[in-house]
């Protein structure tokens, strides 16, 4: 930190926003790109996890199209095939293609999109804004983490562009570790992995910093906003479990490239062993995905209601306890793989996640009851996130216990869950979040109703895509085929048709969100009327982040009791200080 | 942050003093309130990350600890290849270093320059010795018997057909420790630059020695552990 600078207590009256150019077009673009400003490496964030989406999407329609036909394999190869296999290929190949499509579709979703998404992007623009602070405690590692995100990207791209990988996103061992032996491919996608692990664990740290160390003055830790609490939850586990999925992939590179057994049957060692250490990750960082999508609902609920959140410190205390919980119990990963007492643990151990995460939806509810709800997107992303979440979270208890997941395990049921968590539950959050701070980040309103249109789709869509699939999954359809028995064809087809409606939901928004920044009408201070730090200074924020220092006089979610910064009390009244209760 | 003031009378003022990295002409970031908050955060930053590391090599002794288990003889027989001598060499080279460099922090603290700068070459003369036995004494002189890992393994006197996988877990835990070595000195040496060309650390500023050092540490530590566990197992 070599800067100087004595003026502390200087006002930034006359600064512009951090989005106003101050050089020519060269300029500016350099300027984004050296920039330490954590709100632009957070729109820069944005963007990049978003195209990321954008290409893992295209992979799961390909996927789907695919399935819309029992009989995968005509003589001239597949409907996937022939998209992006070309005319002719074989049968082998027709499954070929369709293994690398999934892999691609899991390794870019889950690596390059889901576990930066809103940490990444809304967390590095909002934690400091949040906290009251001028950006985060280590804005040149923030830059950093953002260039090894970006450099993990183009290897995986790399990849992708040399020919896919057909591993499954796990990469278990052996196959990963014998296949493809005279190219680069799965190399490049593990070491894409590995080095996204970097920026992850530079994030984590960072915000972990920031948290303890730049919250204003007069906000102790229960006046956090409860999406601090959940980055905070979420940062915990991104430094104390990425470094094991690093070593893990260490080893299946040295395991590739100098063939050193640890992984090899061969040689004495164990394949289970990578699993392990792959879940020992990969489990938790499940919760890295979700844990931010439920810090936004804390937010979304709270201020769309206008209700003080209800179960506060139950609902930052469960975000800590998923965080505890999530490091004990990857085992269940492996039921068919451990011993039968070793089973029974891991199973009893993974019912302790329903605790809190209940403790979270119960608390959610009850915060909604007798509060004013408003009707439009975020609302309405947050509503469709507690029933898709909730479906998602107690179809997980079928797979966690032992004698239905001998069922159960490796069927689509396993899919539809963990879509209902992952998109049911974080891109649903996310969506919602992304509209709920956009007027904030960019200064414009997007148009109400056609977000809403959007969020419709998305939730039809959605449900078509995933709720067949767990009939699909009960009924014995395994993952991860290329094709089915007749059967199943008509709920493989409504899967399909349910994966056009979510392109049309999601295509909706991208253009609301484009005419938003060409042409939406300029955004207040503070529209929501939300009590958080961050609706306290401009919309798009100055690049000082607050003209003044923040001093932090109320709780984020006194709206019994506080008139909303920037509002008038005509639009957001109070109610009857007479029947305010005490919470 | 130590107790000593920076304002002090008596504190030496000597050299080229106009530069901006010259200790006592160091600010502290916008976004901090004031310095110590900014030292408190980086040294928070650094143990959070040395928590990572020790995460990183808690897989690298968890294989070791299964493989153990699953073949105790190659574990014996693999051991008995290694010199506890150097290990034990090595172990000392890396105790020194981590004193000298505790010390190098010291100085700082106190504004001893000169210290400062010698404590850190003793440090890097000891990192520069620890790779040099590594190499000269341990590795080479194995690799070229055939101790290899894996399938690269060909040593015609194996006792027990597990014996790669024994020098697999060798060379992965030591070599990823190396690297650490490396990566440790590289740090060192930066901060020994800035010292001797700006006299960028003093009583008020001494993160990037704080920091640097704890890092070092670990560096130590690691190898604590893998001393006894590879070398003095038979």
């Amino acid at each position: 930190m070599t800067t100087v600078d004595t003026t502390h207590e200087l006002d930034h009256h006359d600064e512009g926003s951090y989005l106003t150019p101050k050089y020519g077009a060269m300029g500016t673009v350099w300027d984004w790109m050296t920039t330490v400003d954590h709100k632009k490496i957070g729109v820069m964030y944005l963007f990049a996890v978003l195209f990321m989406f954008f290409l893992g999407g295209v992979a799961a329609l390909a996927v789907r199209l695919e399935l819309l036909e029992p009989v995968r394999i005509a003589a001239d190869g597949s409907i996937t095939g022939q998209l992006f296999g070309g005319d002719g290929e074989a049968i082998a190949t027709g499954n070929q293609v369709y293994n690398r499509l999934f892999t691609l579709h899991g390794a870019i979703m889950v690596f390059m999109f889901i576990v930066p998404s809103v940490p990444a992007s809304l967390g590095n623009f909002f934690l400091p804004l949040m906290l009251g602070a001028k950006d985060v405690a280590f804005p040149r590692l923030n830059l950093f983490s953002w260039y090894i995100y970006v450099s993990g990207s183009i290897f995986g791209i790399a990849s992708i562009v040399l020919g896919g990988v057909d591993t499954g996103w796990t990469f278990y061992t052996p196959y990963s570790t014998t296949t493809d032996a005279d190219h680069w491919r799965v190399l490049l996608m593990v070491l894409a992995a590995f080095v996204l692990g970097f920026s992850s664990i530079l994030t984590g740290l960072n915000f972990i910093v920031t948290t303890h160390k730049l919250r204003a003055p007069g906000m102790g830790w229960f006046d956090m906003p409860l999406f601090i609490w959940a980055i905070y939850a979420t940062s915990i586990i991104q430094v104390l479990a990425t470094p094991v999925i690093g070593i893990t992939l260490l080893l299946l590179i040295f395991e590739r490239l100098f063939k050193v057994g640890i992984f090899d049957p061969g040689l004495g060692g164990d394949p289970v062993l990578y699993q392990h250490f792959f879940w020992f990750y990969s489990h938790p960082v499940v919760y890295v995905m979700i844990l931010p999508g439920m810090g936004i609902i804390s937010e979304l609920l709270s201020v769309h209601c206008r209700k003080q959140i209800f179960g506060y410190r139950a609902i930052a205390f469960s975000s800590l306890g998923i965080a505890a919980v999530s490091f004990i119990v990857w085992g269940h990963h492996m039921f068919t793989a451990m011993g039968e007492l070793a089973s029974t643990i891991f199973s009893a151990l993974t019912f302790l996640v329903a605790i809190p995460t209940a403790i979270k939806v119960f608390n959610w509810i009850a915060t909604l009851y007798k509060g004013s709800i408003a009707i439009n997107t975020p609302m309405l992303y947050a509503l469709s996130f507690l029933f898709l979440f909730s479906i998602g979270g107690l179809t997980g208890l079928p797979l966690g216990a032992l004698a239905t997941d001998l069922h159960l395990h490796d069927s689509y049921f396993v899919v539809a869950h963990f879509h209902y968590v992952m998109m049911g539950g974080t891109v649903i959050a996310f969506i919602g979040g992304i509209h709920h701070w956009w007027p904030k980040m960019f200064g414009r309103m997007y148009n109400e109703k056609a977000g809403m249109l959007g969020c419709v789709l998305v939730f039809i869509g959605f449900n078509l895509t995933f709720m067949t699939q767990f009939f699909l999954g009960t009924q014995g359809m395994p993952r991860r085929y290329a094709s089915y028995v007749d059967e199943f064809q008509f709920l493989h087809s409504l899967s399909t048709y349910g994966s056009w409606f979510l392109l049309a939901g999601f295509l909706t928004h991208l253009f609301n969100f484009i005419h938003s920044l060409v042409a939406g009408p300029k955004a207040p201070p503070n529209p929501w009327g939300g009590l958080t730090v961050e609706w306290e200074t401009e919309s798009p924020p100055i690049e000082h982040n607050f003209h003044h220092e923040v001093l932090v006089k109320h709780g984020p979610y006194d709206f019994d009791t506080v008139v909303p910064p920037h509002c008038d009390e005509r639009d957001f009244p109070l109610p009857p200080q007479d029947q305010v209760r005490a919470h | 942050m130590a107790t000593i003031d920076a304002n002090k009378p008596d504190l030496p003022a000597a050299g080229a003093k106009s530069h901006p990295l010259y200790w006592k002409n160091r600010g502290f970031a916008h976004h901090f309130r004031n310095a110590d908050e900014q030292f408190d955060a980086c040294k928070l930053g650094m143990w959070l990350f040395l928590t990572t590391e020790v995460l990183l090599f808690a897989g690298i002794f968890c294989a070791y600890a299964i493989f153990r288990m699953l073949y105790p003889e190659a574990w014996t027989a693999g051991s008995h290849h290694l010199d506890w001598r150097f290990g034990g060499l090595n172990t000392i080279v890396l105790l020194i270093s981590s004193w000298t460099v505790a010390s190098g922090v010291r100085s700082a603290q106190l504004g001893n320059n000169a210290a400062l700068i010698r404590n850190l070459l003793i440090t890097l003369v000891c990192a520069a010795l620890f790779v040099f036995i590594k190499l000269y004494f341990e590795y080479i002189p194995k690799l070229s018997m055939g101790k290899a890992p894996g399938t690269f393994f060909s040593y015609p006197y194996a006792h027990d057909p597990h014996e790669p996988l024994w020098w697999s877990v060798y060379y992965i835990g030591t070599g990823i420790h190396a690297l650490h070595v490396f990566i440790g000195a590289g740090l060192l040496t930066w901060v020994l630059v800035r010292a001797i060309k700006y006299e960028a650390y003093g009583p008020t500023e001494y993160t990037m020695v704080e920091t640097s050092a704890l890092y070092w540490h670990l560096v130590d530590l690691v190898w604590i552990f893998l001393f006894p566990l590879l070398y003095l197992i038979h």
